[in-house]
């Protein structure tokens, strides 16, 4: 069972208490953009077998929305944070490169 | 060009001829092969949808120095871990085309592989339980009537006499009737990939077990090859057949796929004397259940939420599923559970899969079939495989990768967040 901690009201949440919203820090496209920037916008996910930045909703809590760091192999939780950012935090990233050394933010083209 | 393999035919002679004979002539259904250096044409990923694939290149356009590649081994993916169900009443004229294509194939592919995939025309209903359902299940019931593909909505005393044991009074969802394809079914998961091995390896492929691709080699935009734990190995066509991890395979080739990979789990009870005769599904309350020959209920659920690549799922999904199913069949609330597994499954956003050309020149993806595509896998491997010999496929057309860009959707999802 995946258990967060909820950032917004500080609950160990199980996943029966959450939502899950896919892919965080997604770069947003509006009206007057490409058809490929759509096409990215909205399907092309990063779906990585690994380190996973994620957004969530403390649905049956306090309601909010959050990010999530996971590993999508170990289930590993590297931790979470506020949703009002466009980056993972230092904190969480230097804590993630020192289990996966090598490993980079935004890695992937 | 490797010699055709001789393989002796299964038959009624063949048993007791081995049967006279303490059985010690039976002979390996496949062989196993070191890699070669180049082939025609790799297949990545040895489940249903690849080796039909090479199957048909094969059978269709006579290519046969072909290489099926598989980390694990052939048939432990999705594919030997579905709950078989077998089924092609789509909305959307693209699917009804290719799923119907697949299970007519069904009908027949025992006899064309000679060896028995136990194809079970026993008939699928997907139950109404809502006002909304109703009219969901008689627009697709008239939308099959026009492609053909035979489906009639029926009543809940007609759901009744095809499955006794169900309850039609439920405490929550009272059935109100249900989209009944009578030529649906089920078939064995494992031996319709055993059925595909063998057939390829008697046509001379070599299905290469326990080698895991870990590169994908392009020049000039052009696939040149992969590199595997067992060796570089060239080729001049390129086949990505590999569900859930069509993400890794597309990150190595350089490009990036609409999917995302989630967990699915199935579970089935201990065997008992046989009380359904049918598969019935239940998408409002998510659950559906058949009985296999050996006695066991057969039973799927949801998928998990969130990105997962563990094939194990959470607990909360089983407990949903078996609720549901203890409203729908009382009679199964006192069965004990045998086993539980998870798969992972490629969800697209339309709920359809993919069979495509990609950026590299020669190289083809063949994905996106996430919680249901093992009754697609004879169609699938047909199209796929014209896909690759002659550029381009017409059941193959509309599940390019270019609808994602150009918003030409072939819309699933409205059906039920668990269509398998
Ligand atoms: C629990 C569950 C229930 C389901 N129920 C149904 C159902 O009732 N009806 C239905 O129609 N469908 C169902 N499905 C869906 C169905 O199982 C799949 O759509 C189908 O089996 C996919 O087949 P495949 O050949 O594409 O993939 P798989 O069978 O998963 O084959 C892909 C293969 O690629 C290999 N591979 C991956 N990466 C590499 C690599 N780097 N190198 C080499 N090999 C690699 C894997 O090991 C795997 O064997 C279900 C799925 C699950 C998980
Ligand atoms: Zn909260």
């Amino acid at each position: 069972m995946l258990i967060l901690e909820c950032p917004c009201c500080g609950v160990l949440a199980d996943e029966t208490e959450l939502t899950a919203g896919g892919e965080a820090h997604l770069k947003r496209f509006g009206p007057e953009s490409s058809d490929d920037e759509f096409e990215g916008y909205l399907f092309r996910r990063e779906n990585p077998r690994g380190v996973h930045f994620e957004r969530w909703r403390h649905s049956h809590g306090c309601g909010k929305w959050f990010h999530a760091a996971r590993n999508t192999v170990t289930l590993e939780v590297y931790g979470t944070y506020s949703a009002q950012t466009t980056e993972p935090p230092e904190a969480i990233r230097q804590k993630i490169s020192g289990v996966a050394p090598g490993w980079k933010w935004r890695l992937f083209k | 060009m490797p010699g055709v393999h001789q393989m002796k035919r299964y038959s009624a002679f063949a048993v007791a001829r081995e049967a006279l004979r303490f059985h010690t002539g039976w002979e390996r259904a496949w062989r196993s092969p070191e890699p070669r250096r180049r082939y025609d044409v790799v297949i990545v990923g040895a489940g249903g949808h690849g080796l039909a694939t090479a199957y048909y290149l094969g059978k269709n356009f006579g290519i046969t120095n072909v290489a099926v590649i598989e980390k694990g081994w052939l048939g432990g993916g999705n594919t030997g871990r579905n709950t078989t169900i077998i089924r092609s009443n789509y909305l959307q004229d693209p699917s009804a085309a290719i799923y119907e294509k697949a299970r007519g194939l069904y009908e027949t592919l025992s006899q064309d592989l000679n060896y028995n995939v136990m194809f079970s025309p026993r008939g699928v209903m997907m139950l109404a339980q809502t006002q909304h359902e109703i009219r969901g299940y008689q627009r697709t019931a008239h939308a099959n009537a026009l492609q053909g593909v035979e489906t009639r909505f029926i009543t809940p005393a007609e759901v009744k006499e095809l499955c006794p044991i169900i309850e039609l009074d439920g405490p929550r969802y009272p059935v109100l009737g249900a989209l009944w394809q009578p030529r649906g079914g089920t078939a064995r998961h494992d031996a319709v990939a055993w059925g595909y091995a063998r057939a390829c390896s008697a046509m001379g492929m070599d299905i290469i077990q326990k080698c895991e691709v870990t590169g994908i080699r392009s020049e000039n935009g052009k696939v040149r090859g992969v590199d595997t734990t067992k060796g570089p190995i060239d080729c001049a066509k390129l086949g990505i057949v590999v569900a859930g991890h069509s993400g890794v395979l597309a990150e190595q080739a350089g490009f990036r796929l609409p999917i995302e990979s989630l967990a699915l789990q199935a579970l089935v009870s201990e065997p008992i004397k046989p009380c359904m005769d049918v598969v019935v599904m239940a998408n409002t309350v998510h659950g559906y259940m058949s009985q296999s020959d050996k006695g066991e209920m057969v039973i799927g659920g949801g998928t998990d939420g969130f990105n997962n690549y563990t094939q194990r799922g959470s607990f909360h999904h089983i407990e949903e599923t078996v609720r549901a199913l203890i409203e729908t069949f009382p009679m199964i609330s006192r069965l004990k559970m045998l086993r539980q597994w998870g798969g992972i499954v490629d969800m697209t956003g339309d709920r359809s899969p993919i069979l495509s050309k990609t950026p590299i020149e020669g190289c083809f993806v063949n994905c996106g079939w996430g919680t249901g595509g093992f009754k697609a896998i004879p169609g699938s491997g047909w199209a796929m495989a014209e896909l690759m010999a002659q550029g381009r496929s017409p059941l193959a057309e509309e599940f390019s990768l270019d609808r994602f860009r150009v918003g030409k959707f072939i819309d699933e999802s409205v059906a039920a967040g668990v269509a398998h």
